[in-house]
């Protein structure tokens, strides 16, 4: 043994059933006696509705329950959602109605629910249920929304702004007034949708004997929906055990409280019998947060010599039709900025508008990449004004490894002062050029483009923080088998978490990796938890894994030292038993160790132990978060006859500081990337005037296919954080963050003869064409 | 997203087949399945009665005299490599690359390609370009509708409710000649922004003959007869024919939607058109 | 309401039961055979996450009814491993390469590959990317998968 488990490539624990076939989604699981639900959403997207008639879907054969807003139960605290995330700063909430009781606010917005034997009945007495609509003003367009006399999203609201928020720091007049030059800039950054390949999915089992729920949901918090349910229909969180199994991605929205989670906690309730939801990827695409619309105003200040001094301006960003996950979004957009670039001045405001689309809630980074996007557009533009290299210009305005740890002068969402704790954002800068091979490329690109081939090269630098508190712990106990079980409030869904916290156990208890079970998303198993969401994961488990096992080390250390009569200090624990250091022959093995902490031994506790089992748990999180950080660079070629954009190849160098599994790691990033370019180049959630969506399939709705994604390739640099003993910053997000940013600009580059200014994403071929100057193109 | 109830029917001659398409009311015609099962899963169409036409053999089959018979049942992948289709119409296979993905094209068929009727859709501009003939069958008889005539209206082709069609016929061009497929979409397998078809004869660097069929740009596919004639009989010189080609194209009614204009399809499909015919003009 | 008897080999077994005419393959395999390993991810024919293998033929589940594969062999992701439990050398790459995450669209991809590299398992790069294209995979980027397609076409070449 004594392996390095740390930082090594260890193949995942969570693969084995997995690539059999043997995985447990929510819609895996079949209870007897199980009934179907399906909702009547509505098909407009602002309207006063009246329910005139269920009858004939309450008399279909099959059909066990009809649910509208007037027959849900008196008991509940209230019928419309509780809010999830609170805020004195938000000026008008808007929550959804658990079930609409007289006005819709977006297309598929849930009416009514159908509890049937079969998901096909559901589906068929939906169909029966009779809703007049009278059509009120539609709300679409954000910037529209956003005006004082634009239509209304609600027709109760004075105004369609649920908040204003802002992030202000420096002297920003003065800056400007200062600046050799200025220039503005707007561009329009789209929504998309979350699009895990598993659809959201909850199935209710109630079981009226024990007074008991368990709730099994395809979500990112089970310990959220836990709290928000309970508070919802006003039972003790003790009644409710919410499992998260097997989760086929979360990427964000999987992180909220959905009114479905309540009504199938109320209809299996009302009808004693297990209730299964699985979202039809229609509904997800009208029924699941969204992505964000946000609109750009800005204006920069600079010197000749590159160094930008003063950013100001406002974003509108559209929150869709509720406010169901507070301002977090909106926050985190103006939070990172101005991310890896010393700007001393930045005032940036930001208007939170509610439409009539689908609501919208983080997703992979939520608003990071948006400030991310915002910094890198505002680099390149500089830069060409200046004719300065984009890459010389990141150089000048970067963070430098002297300033670490570095005050930008923004906040964090509790009001302490941001702060980027280490990195070599130069250092990243450079080696990602290199090995793009960045100079020889400019070369290349000068000849294509004298054959009429457009080629072109972007780059992005961002920065991310993560890690957030306040735990996600970890509970080690070694069985009387020298099993180990953890156990831990976080929730995966895809990333591998299990396998890292059995790498880190395995580390520090020096014992085969496959002796360790990981047991999560399951708060019956784990008093506490949040969930995966916010890059956050890693680095709370990592520290928690790590706490509590050394913390069980020193236990077996002192119990084995009581009992072999040996000073501690001249013992090890190694492969499983804890060794005389001067005769290995002389040992005790952890099964035995865990024995002696167990029931079978009858009296009591050695002296000095005062807790049960050879088991011990910890909460530990970082002093501060730690930022990762990374440089990135895209490379493509514009057919400037269809407008068709191929990837040539994208580079990325990240520093997550330390790495526990570069594997795992890199999987993240590369995901996030083609995330990124998705975002960039295909995904458009097209809403028409009167609000419908006209994307509600995969034939429309684009996501990014192995066909068209170029090789990523992927480099680290380890900076460890000073923030946590174990050097860790977070790396769920941080492929997608600066993605977006990459692509655009190389899709500028490719395009420079054209002179052209990219104003808005996905760039589509025909917005390409558009770009490009018809004149050129029909004199050649 | 689960279908609305139905009949189902799995005839096993073309005989019981039509017999049932004559009694049925509200009958869809199942085949391949790729387009009709995704309608009926999303509720989009809610037939009472499905007419499952994958048991009857012999819509299956391909045989050749001078002309190509195929069954309107020939599943895409067959006819992606069977070696009589590579011999005689190379186009197709080049055409079925572009046609969804090898898991779609296991099942889908021409037949169903053909009634279905996606104004991108490949396999009908193919037809087009050799004014195939499509066999149809009723209780009543056969009758037999030249490919130009098959397009009635956004998918919609000449066939009636009691009617099943049965097969493609399709003569080759005979003598020395080149074909071009071009074709632009978002993604691989996505059905086509727009596409262009080109067969072509030159001697003595005249055009002798052209067939040229779109695709993705007007509701229909069809051919481009206004821009053949242009090109027919005229020098064969590319410079030329970019500019030669400009006028036909705006006698196209271009499809114009929330997600692409008629205005970039117009663009679009100049350059495909050049590339096509220039891609069969080297292979001539 | 019509109902079908229908009976097929999954996986080398018999499996035999009663189906809705709308039933699709896809629900049966997950509900009647109780093979939840077959995934429903769009249920409108694109992501591919459903696929299985009939007749020797790689197919979408939401796109054939229940009732169409009577008669038919078909196999699932669970029937990929050899029968002792030993995995195939599709799964042991996927494995090798991290080509998953969540696992949500995996069968769909061993599926599909399975039947692509048994019908010719020297393939390019290019060609397997072509070959995933009609499968979704929102968590990879797909890399991993394209690896671990090509090491396992590897190792079934030499077969
Ligand atoms: S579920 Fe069948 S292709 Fe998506
Ligand atoms: S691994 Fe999650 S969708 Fe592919």
């Amino acid at each position: 043994m004594g392996v390095r488990q740390i930082g090594a490539r260890v193949q995942r624990v969570e693969d084995e059933h997995l690539i059999r076939g043997d995985g447990k989604y929510v819609d895996d699981i079949q209870l007897p006696g199980m009934a179907y639900a399906a909702f009547l959403r509505s098909s407009m997207a602002h309207a006063k509705i009246k329910i005139t008639d269920i009858s004939a879907a309450k008399g279909l054969p099959g059909v066990y329950a009809v649910l509208t807003y007037d027959t849900l139960p008196s008991s509940l605290v209230s019928k419309t959602q509780l809010e999830t995330y609170p805020a004195p700063i938000i000026k008008q909430s808007v929550c959804p109605d658990l079930l609409a009781s007289e006005e819709v606010a977006h297309v598929g917005q849930a009416i009514a629910m159908v509890v049937a034997s079969s998901r096909h009945i559901a589906e068929d007495a939906c169909e029966l249920i009779q809703v007049d609509y009278t059509a009120l003003s539609v709300a679409v367009d954000v910037v529209e929304a956003a005006k004082p006399e634009g239509p209304l999203a609600h027709s109760h609201l004075k105004d369609n702004i649920a908040a204003s928020i802002e992030t202000k720091f420096g002297d920003v007049e003065a800056a400007f007034s200062e600046c050799d030059d200025t220039l503005k800039l707007k561009f329009k950054q789209h929504r998309g949708g979350c699009h895990a390949m598993e659809c959201r999915g909850v199935l209710g089992d109630w079981q009226q004997q024990l007074g008991e729920l368990t709730l099994y949901s395809s979500t990112q918090c089970p310990y959220l929906v836990r709290r928000m349910v309970s508070r919802q229909l006003d039972c003790p969180e003790s009644s409710i055990r919410v499992i998260a199994p097997d989760v086929g991605g979360g990427f964000g929205p999987k992180a909220g409280y959905y009114p479905e989670e309540a009504l199938i906690a109320i209809a299996t309730k009302e009808l004693r019998r297990p209730v299964k939801w699985t979202e039809d990827r229609r509904e997800h695409f009208t029924a699941t947060n969204q992505q964000r619309d946000q609109i750009w105003e800005l204006e920069v200040g600079f010197k000749k010599t590159g160094e930008i001094t003063a950013i100001k301006g406002h974003v509108t960003h559209d929150s869709g039709a509720f406010l169901n996950y507070g301002l977090l979004l909106s926050a985190t957009t103006l939070m990172p900025l101005p991310g890896p670039y010393k700007i001393k001045n930045l005032h940036v405001t930001l208007n939170t508008v509610y439409t009539n689309t689908v609501s919208t809630s983080p997703v992979r980074g939520a608003g990071r990449p948006n400030a991310a996007y915002a910094m890198d557009r505002v680099i390149d533009a500089v830069a060409r004004h200046l004719s300065i290299d984009p890459a010389d210009m990141r150089h000048i305005n970067l963070v430098k490894n002297e300033d670490f740890p570095y005050q930008p002068g923004s906040k964090h969402r509790n009001g302490s002062m941001m702060t980027y704790d280490s990195g070599d954002y130069t250092g990243m800068l450079a080696m990602v050029k290199e090995m793009a091979d960045y100079d020889n490329f400019r070369q290349e690109q000068k000849q294509a483009r004298a054959n009429g081939k457009y080629l072109g090269i972007g780059l992005a630098c961002f920065i991310e923080d993560t890690g957030m508190g306040p735990y996600e712990g970890v509970n080690v106990r070694v069985d009387v088998t020298g099993n180990v079980i953890a156990s831990t409030g976080a929730a995966s869904q895809g990333q591998g978490h299990a396998t890292v916290i059995a790498q880190v156990i395995a580390e520090e208890l020096d014992i085969e990796i496959n002796k360790i079970r990981v047991e999560s998303g399951d708060t019956g198993k784990f008093p506490h938890g949040i969930g995966a969401i916010g890059s956050r994961t890693g680095v709370n488990v990592g520290l928690s894994a790590n706490d509590a096992s050394s913390q069980v080390k020193k236990k077996a250390l002192k119990l084995a030292s009581i009992l072999l009569d040996k000073n501690e200090d001249t013992l090890e624990l190694s492969d499983g038993a804890v060794r005389v250091r001067s005769d290995s022959n002389q040992f005790i093995t952890l099964a035995d160790l865990a024995l002696q902490l167990s029931p079978a031994v009858a009296g009591k506790l050695p002296d000095g132990f005062d807790s049960a089992g050879l088991e011990a748990v910890s909460y530990l999180s970082s002093d501060y978060m730690p930022h990762s950080s990374g440089a990135n660079i895209a490379k493509v070629e514009v057919d400037i006859v269809t407008g068709g954009i191929k990837i040539l190849d994208y580079y990325v160098v990240h520093d997550c500081g330390r790495i526990l599994n570069p594997m795992i790691v890199d999987g993240q990033i590369i995901g996030g990337v083609v995330h990124g370019i998705g975002n960039a180049m295909f995904e458009q959630m097209v809403y028409d005037d009167a609000g419908n969506p006209m994307t509600t399939n995969y034939g429309d709705y684009l996501l990014p296919l192995a066909s068209e994604m170029p090789e990523i390739h992927v480099a680290h640099i380890e900076t460890p954080s000073p923030a946590n003993p174990m050097g860790l910053k977070g790396a769920g997000e941080g492929g997608t963050i600066p993605a977006i940013g990459a692509m655009i600009n190389a899709i500028e580059d490719a395009l420079t003869p054209f002179d052209a200014y990219i104003a808005q994403y996905p760039v589509t071929p025909e917005y390409i064409l558009e770009l490009v100057d018809s004149e050129k193109i029909a004199a050649e | 997203m689960k279908a609305s109830a139905f009949t189902y029917y799995k005839p096993n001659s073309l005989e019981d087949a039509l017999g049932l398409l004559q009694n049925e009311e509200d009958a869809k015609v199942l085949a391949g399945g790729q387009s009709l099962m995704p309608m009926l899963n999303m509720r989009f169409v809610q037939p009472e009665t499905i007419i499952d036409v994958n048991g009857i053999d012999e819509l299956a089959r391909i045989s050749v005299t001078d002309k190509l018979e195929i069954g309107a049942l020939t599943r895409q992948k067959t006819l992606a490599k069977d070696p009589t289709i590579r011999q005689h119409l190379p186009i197709m296979q080049e055409a079925l690359t572009w046609v969804g993905h090898f898991q779609t094209q296991s099942r889908g068929t021409i037949g169903g390609s053909l009634c279905h009727l996606d104004p991108a859709a490949e396999l009908p501009m193919v037809a087009l370009l050799y004014d195939a003939e499509l066999q149809v069958a009723s209780a009543s008889g056969i009758r037999s509708i030249p490919m130009q005539e098959w397009a009635l209206a956004y998918m919609m082709p000449s066939i009636s409710h009691d009617e099943l069609l049965t097969k493609i016929i399709i003569k080759p061009w005979q003598g020395s000649h080149g074909y071009g497929f071009q074709e632009f979409a978002r993604r691989h397998g996505d059905f086509a922004i727009a596409a262009a078809g080109c067969l072509i004869k030159i001697d003595n660097n005249i055009i002798e003959d052209i067939a040229i069929s779109i695709g993705g740009v007007e509701d229909v596919p069809r051919r481009f007869t206004e821009c053949e004639d242009v090109l027919r009989a005229i020098k064969y010189d590319i410079d030329d024919i970019k500019m030669q080609v400009l006028k036909p194209l705006s006698k196209i009614n271009y499809l114009d939607d929330s997600l692409v204009t008629g205005a970039y399809r117009r663009r679009l499909l100049r350059g495909l058109l050049i590339r096509a015919v220039e891609q069969a003009a080297g292979r001539s | 309401m019509q109902e079908h008897e229908v009976q097929m080999h999954v996986n080398g077994k018999v499996v035999s039961g009663k189906v809705e005419s709308r039933t699709h393959l896809g629900d049966f395999l997950r509900q009647s055979a109780g093979l939840t390993g077959t995934h429903l991810g769009c249920e409108h024919g694109v992501c591919g996450a459903c696929t299985v293998i009939v007749d020797g033929d790689a197919v979408r589940s939401c796109l054939m009814l229940a009732v169409q594969a009577d008669n038919c062999e078909v196999t699932t992701i669970e029937g990929i491993a050899e029968a002792d439990g030993t995995l195939h050398p599709l799964q042991e790459a996927f494995r090798n390469n991290h080509a998953l995450q969540c696992g949500f669209c995996t069968a769909g991809m061993i599926t599909s590959l399975h039947a692509f590299l048994s019908e010719n398992p020297n393939r390019s790069e290019t060609e397997i990317r072509e070959a995933i294209s009609g499968n979704i995979c929102r968590c990879t980027g797909y890399q991993g998968i394209v690896s671990a397609a090509m090491e396992a076409a590897e190792k079934l070449a030499k077969r």
